[in-house]
């Protein structure tokens, strides 16, 4: 049986001097002293740190305390460390309170007296709480052995095959008919030339042909219930009114499409042409056609042609099916990997540099598609075609522009997009290796080329007479009537205004989050970055958790990277999710709300509140009486409180938040210092 | 308005985003007053309107209460609740004659460190302009 009476122990951080500095530790030591169950009060350089740790569990040992409070950082930083040391020494880890003297004092305070002043009252709030704590059970549940991965671009791609290659089940759902994202668009990667499409899409074939992935394209996820180790989402798979396992990706079907050549490509950034039944490029996995309802003439108008669909009149294998329906699956996981990648911005929001109007004015994405080898021109660099894709011109001299829709904070984008300086240097070297006589200029604000081979790469461009000029063009604009564009700009080394003439420009487009961003923020409850990107948990240590477990980050959804770095953080979430499904159970919250039997009314406020439906009326026997008395079910309880605030006569409460825990604190902290 | 008090506000800060905010507003260095003391409960929805009563009845001069952007709930629901209650609790207060300037609510999400310091100095100044609290203050009775 423990000791009821209180012997609490307090531990003041100095955390250096990022405490020490502001708050005087030895004063809130002393008056911690003082306070009623007191019976240790110490100050340490590093609490956190083995010998600071080690001095409160031999205390709990040798002075038999059976509270403890730490006075340190956030407790969202290090209230785990100290909870862990609690239990090493056998004492029930929630005996623990933290006082956060830092993040929200020293850090924020200049006045030292008002500071230590505060840190005090913080202290005292802490151990009125900690005489009310209970000691709390840790329950684990079992992990469904399964991930769902969401976005089929190479983070998603690599995500999948590490988790599937461990042996464990991986459900890949991408929205597009086809797996590749952005990165099967480029055509060479920076800055060691190699092939994009070469690297990428033997991992797109590995996707689709292993055992342990089910892939699922042309499909988004509907919506997500549970929590980590056991969720449950529901998968739209879209109609592609295609026969997946009859099609064989023979292709005669668009060559007869009505519409063949009529409709901008996607994958081909709206500068080459496809059908309404299409292929988004020929090396799509799956090789499956897909028909697009929103262009289709049989789909939209319920007629095509006098004949009816020649898709369907072409296809030797019977594969088209107008009568196709979405299918809803429900899946069960234990873990999610959200990789749902980026949009590149859009440069018609930069009206001063005539992308609108100017088709010789064009994204970096845009270029990649030209340059590519299977892209509309064939890799050759003809800009300036009709509508038909004929005629046009090589271009002689080709302006290139950094920082589009980065750092710039007119358009809401204060941050640097990492990727556009290399892929500029890429592109201009492109150019010169395929128009060798063509004169390339390059205008930024500030080079920055700092990742492995990249400012070798930068110099390499520079020796091979491309021209770089520090400046941010005000103006891109038509001169006349033939192709020629200005590029109005002040080199900025030189402090001379200058009109560079140029007949192709390529905007260094910056990458922005989706558009779509608000559905997966709904979908997963992700929180955002000041820049629109989804938030890690902790920006150096927690870089791939979210703030809901089990719920792991890959890629450009959470912020600008290249691929070594998307591939690398695809690969840090994989092993994050699996460490969650090797060990097969997880620690759920502890700190669920309780009722009290005799005190519950049974009128089901409660029960009507609860977002996750854990509370439930059950009936019980009260003194030969039949009455309704609310029930928690732990496994579906979050702990948020929401039912406390509702509850009239205060019988239901979250453990470790009950008002008697709250209300000592309030009135700790209410008092005003005169 | 009397420059030389110092009003003390009590802030309610749920654990995901505004606490999160709170927290980097220290890591990002930003300066604000040291009047507010913070308790920090999971969820803006823990918030029983009794506290903020509580709170003023004990001496605070300013509540706050801060919670996820509406739609950002880490419970999903949590902050419509603390919305609805703390509209409710505020007419009340002002129908016993509660300055509402004492009276705060917010959205803070993790990323708002300078939101959550503008708060901060919104609260003290409305604290401040409303003077010390002292209708619920506790009398004596001598028997």
């Amino acid at each position: 049986m423990e000791s009821t009476r209180p012997k609490i122990g307090v531990y003041i951080c100095h955390c250096g001097i990022n405490i020490a500095g502001v708050v005087d530790v030895e004063a809130v030591t002393e008056y911690a002293s003082k306070l009623p169950g007191v019976v240790v009060s110490r100050n340490y350089s590093y609490m956190c740190s083995d010998p600071g740790q080690t001095l409160i569990k031999d205390d709990i040992r040798e002075k038999g305390l059976n509270r403890v409070i730490v006075a340190s950082c956030s407790p969202r930083m290090h209230e785990p460390t100290f909870r862990k040391a609690l239990a090493e020494t056998g004492l029930n880890p929630y005996y623990l309170e933290m006082a956060n003297i830092r993040e929200q004092c020293s850090w924020v305070h200049e006045d030292k007296a008002k500071a230590t002043e505060k840190a005090e009252k913080l202290v005292e709030a802490a151990v009125a709480k900690v005489l009310l704590l209970e000691a709390l059970e840790e329950k684990e549940v079992d992990v469904t052995p399964a991930c769902l991965v969401i976005g089929g671009g190479i983070a998603g791609i690599q995500a999948a095959l590490d988790i599937a290659e461990a042996g464990f089940k991986v459900y890949l759902v991408e929205k597009t008919p086809s797996v590749g994202g952005h990165m099967a668009q480029l055509d060479k990667t920076f800055p060691t030339l190699d092939c994009s499409a070469c690297i990428l899409t033997p991992k797109m074939v590995d996707v689709a042909n292993h055992p342990n992935i089910e892939l699922m394209t042309y499909s988004q996820v509907e919506s997500v219930e549970g929590y980590v180790g056991n969720f449950k989402a529901t998968v739209r798979k879209k109609a592609r009114y295609v026969d997946f396992d009859k099609c064989t990706g023979c292709g005669i079907c668009a060559e007869n499409c009505r519409l063949l050549n009529r409709i901008p490509s996607e994958f081909d950034e709206g500068i080459g042409m496809r059908s309404a039944i299409y292929l988004p490029f020929p090396q799509a996995v799956p090789a499956k056609y897909t028909i697009d309802p929103e262009r289709c003439l049989q789909l939209t108008k319920g007629k095509c042609g006098k004949e009816g669909p020649a898709c369907k009149a072409s296809c030797q294998a019977d594969a088209v099916n107008f009568d196709q329906k979405d299918e809803l699956l429900e899946i069960d996981v234990g873990t999610i990997i959200v990789a749902t990648g980026y949009d590149v911005f859009d440069a018609k929001r930069k009206h001063e540099y005539g992308y609108a109007e100017n088709p010789n004015v064009m994204t970096g994405l845009e270029f990649e598609r030209l340059v590519s080898a299977s892209g509309p021109t064939g890799g050759k660099i003809i800009v300036g075609r009709d509508k038909k894709g004929e005629g046009g011109f090589e271009p002689k001299k080709i302006a290139f522009i950094h920082c589009v829709g980065s750092r710039d904070k007119s358009l809401g984008n204060e941050y640097c997009s990492r990727v556009c300086c290399m892929y500029l240097a890429k592109q201009a070297h492109l150019i010169k290796d395929k128009l060798p006589d063509a004169e390339v200029t390059v205008f930024y604000m500030d080079v920055r080329a700092f990742g492995k081979g990249f400012e070798e790469f930068y110099d390499r461009v520079r020796r091979e007479g491309i021209r770089y000029i520090r400046g941010n063009p005000s103006e891109i604009y038509k001169k006349g009537d033939d192709h020629a564009l200005i590029v109005k700009v002040e080199d900025t080394l030189l402090g001379t205004p200058m009109e560079y003439e140029a007949d192709l420009v390529v905007l260094g487009v910056g990458l922005e989050p989706r558009q779509d961003v608000r559905e997966i923020i709904d979908l997963f409850k992700l929180s955002q970055s000041t820049d629109g990107f989804f938030l890690e948990a902790h920006p150096k240590l927690r870089p791939v958790d979210t703030a809901s477990d089990g719920i792991f980050l890959a890629g450009c959804c959470q912020g600008p990277k290249d691929i070594p770095d998307t591939v690398a953080q695809a690969k840090g979430a994989a092993s994050s999710a699996l460490t969650l499904i090797a060990r097969g159970k997880v620690k759920v919250e502890a700190q669920v709300s309780a009722v009290n039997a005799d005190e519950c009314r049974g009128c089901g406020l409660c029960v009507e509140v609860c977002p996750f439906g854990a509370i439930e009326l059950v009936e019980t026997n009260r003194q030969g009486n039949i009455v309704n008395v609310a029930s928690v079910n732990e496994a579906l309880c979050k702990g948020c409180g929401s039912c406390a605030s509702a509850c009239l006569s205060g019988a239901i409460q979250p453990k470790s938040f009950k008002d008697e825990q709250i209300l000592p604190q309030i009135a700790v902290l209410g008092v005003r210092t005169e | 308005m009397n420059e030389d008090f110092e009003p003390t506000i009590v802030a309610f800060l749920c654990n995901w985003c505004s606490y999160a905010g709170a927290d980097l507003a220290g890591t990002s260095r930003m300066h604000y007053l040291p009047n507010v003391r913070i308790i920090r409960v999971m969820c803006s929805g823990r918030v029983n309107p009794l506290f903020l009563l509580n709170a003023l009845q004990q001496g605070a001069d300013g509540v706050l209460i801060s919670g996820c952007h509406p739609g950002d709930c880490h419970y999903l629901e949590g902050n419509y609740y603390a919305r609805r209650r703390f509209v409710l609790m505020r007419k009340l207060l002002e129908h016993v004659g509660v300055d509402p300037g004492r009276i705060n609510m917010s959205w803070v999400s993790a990323s708002e460190g300078a939101k959550f310091k503008d708060i901060i100095e919104k609260a003290v100044e409305g604290a401040k302009e409303s003077g010390p609290m002292e209708q619920f203050k506790r009398r004596k009775i001598n028997w």
